[in-house]
């Protein structure tokens, strides 16, 4: 079967940060992104919990994106505009996708 | 005439146990209690985000509604509206007093301090909630439309402790105008708010004919439902206290509880030159006494990063909201009983 090279980017961002987040992805043309819930873990800013959160101050959200390879350095800008002086991490890896039309 | 002040004093301290003690022993307040220790004790009770989110939604909804019923009985007069504009200005205010004791008590940077003082010139909504409950069950009215000064209460705070970080040169995430922008936004149009509003204006708009439709909903259920979300927060501030008192030097924990106390006599001063009632004192020495952990937490998450969340959440929600809820509410309600004279 026919695969494609891809880079899949995983953006761990603080909840609050999300929306800014996303926004910068769409300005920066990354239409595709999966955002999902984190339970919890712990980090140099300490321990943090989805359970019990009165706010969405101390909750964390994944942002992956899978684009084609020539489009992650524009991806990253819009990804350490955001994060800049925020809780988070980036991480990049190679895979392969299927449909490369749809990166 | 010394003899007859000692015994007044010591007359308004028995009132001020009693009604301590008659609160302590309230269902609400035995349910946060309960929720704290067994945080506390590591239990694995816990409330489901979703049922403690639709709780939550369901106290502001009923609480603006009910706000707005009693507006609608009693009219709008003069008192609404500087009642609001000294609900901003105490909200502008309380931060400067805040940042000060801070920085007289602690040893806290000014990012850190800017961002506590924000939480305590906001305010807390389900301290107002239950101060409002224990007012009911003390059988003393109060001016409906504080839900509204609740409201106006809970985004100047917030602009204040930006105004001290940038003062002192400081970081501020609003220089970017899109981030400043979209962050006022997000505090104005807070969900909160929105909800607390919107409920306000349906109760004003529809009055009495409107309670009657939804008194089943909104006024029956109203204590037990407060009980559950008290019992959540008595976990989530426990699980707080616990997992960060090792941050708690003396001087925060006296700032947490020296502070609400300041507040709450601004408040007194601001209730009793506006002219409201017993009742209406009480809430508004409630809402300058109490410190956000909702709607300030995410803004200063945005605006101010490098502040450490686990101080202003520890302070606002780990010693100020069991001190306000336990010994707070009575002490601002004996002390604006004995000022009013009622």
């Amino acid at each position: 079967m026919q695969t494609h090279k891809a880079k899949r980017v995983e953006i761990t961002i603080e909840a609050v940060m999300e929306r800014r987040l996303t926004e910068a992805l769409d300005d920066a043309g990354v239409a595709g992104y999966t955002v999902l819930p984190v339970l919890g873990g712990s980090g140099r800013s300490g321990k943090w919990s989805r359970e019990g959160q009165v706010s969405r101050a101390s909750g964390m959200v994944n942002v992956v994106c899978i684009v084609r390879p020539e489009r992650l350095a524009p991806l990253l800008d819009a990804a350490l505009g955001i994060l800049d002086r925020h809780i988070g991490v980036v991480n990049v890896t190679d895979c392969d996708v299927l449909r490369a039309e749809r990166f | 005439m010394f003899a007859c002040q000692g015994y007044c004093v010591g007359r308004e301290m028995d009132g001020i146990l009693a009604l301590a003690a008659e609160n302590l022993i309230s269902p609400i307040i035995l349910f946060f209690a309960l929720g704290f220790a067994a945080a506390f004790a590591r239990s694995e009770l816990s409330v489901p985000e979703a049922i403690a989110k639709g709780m939550s939604l369901y106290l502001l909804l009923a609480i603006g509604f009910k706000g707005g019923v009693s507006v609608a009985d009693h009219g709008v007069d003069a008192t609404l509206v500087l009642s609001l504009v000294a609900g901003v200005i105490l909200s502008f205010a309380l931060p400067f007093v805040a940042f000060a004791l801070l920085r007289v008590l602690t040893g806290l940077s000014i990012v850190d301090a800017a961002a506590v003082a924000a939480h305590y010139g906001s305010i807390s909504i389900v301290t107002f909630v239950a101060a409002t409950s224990v007012l009911t069950s003390a059988g003393m009215e109060s001016e409906g439309y504080m839900v509204a000064v609740a409201a106006a209460m809970e985004a100047p705070a917030i602009l204040s402790a930006l105004w001290l970080v940038a003062r002192a040169g400081g970081g501020v995430g609003t220089r970017d105008s899109s981030m400043g922008g979209g962050l006022l936004r997000e505090i104005l149009l807070n969900g909160s708010i929105v909800l607390l509003i919107g409920a306000f204006a349906i109760g004003a708009v529809t009055g009495q004919e409107g309670l009657t439709e939804i008194e089943a909903f909104i006024v029956a259920p109203f204590k037990g439902v407060l009980c559950l979300f008290l019992l959540d927060m008595g976990l989530v501030a426990g699980r707080g206290l616990r997992e960060s008192r090792g941050l708690l030097r003396p001087g925060l924990f006296a700032f947490g509880i020296l502070m609400p106390l300041a507040g709450a006599g601004f408040g007194l001063l601001a209730g009793l030159m506006l002219g409201l009632s017993t009742g209406g004192v009480v809430l508004m020495m409630t809402l300058s006494a109490s410190a956000s952990y909702i709607a300030v937490p995410a803004a200063m998450r945005v605006a101010l990063p490098e502040a450490k969340p686990a101080i202003y959440l520890t302070l606002a929600l780990g010693i100020t909201f069991p001190f306000n809820l336990t010994l707070g509410i009575p002490i601002y309600m004996a002390v604006a009983r004995a000022v009013t004279g009622s």
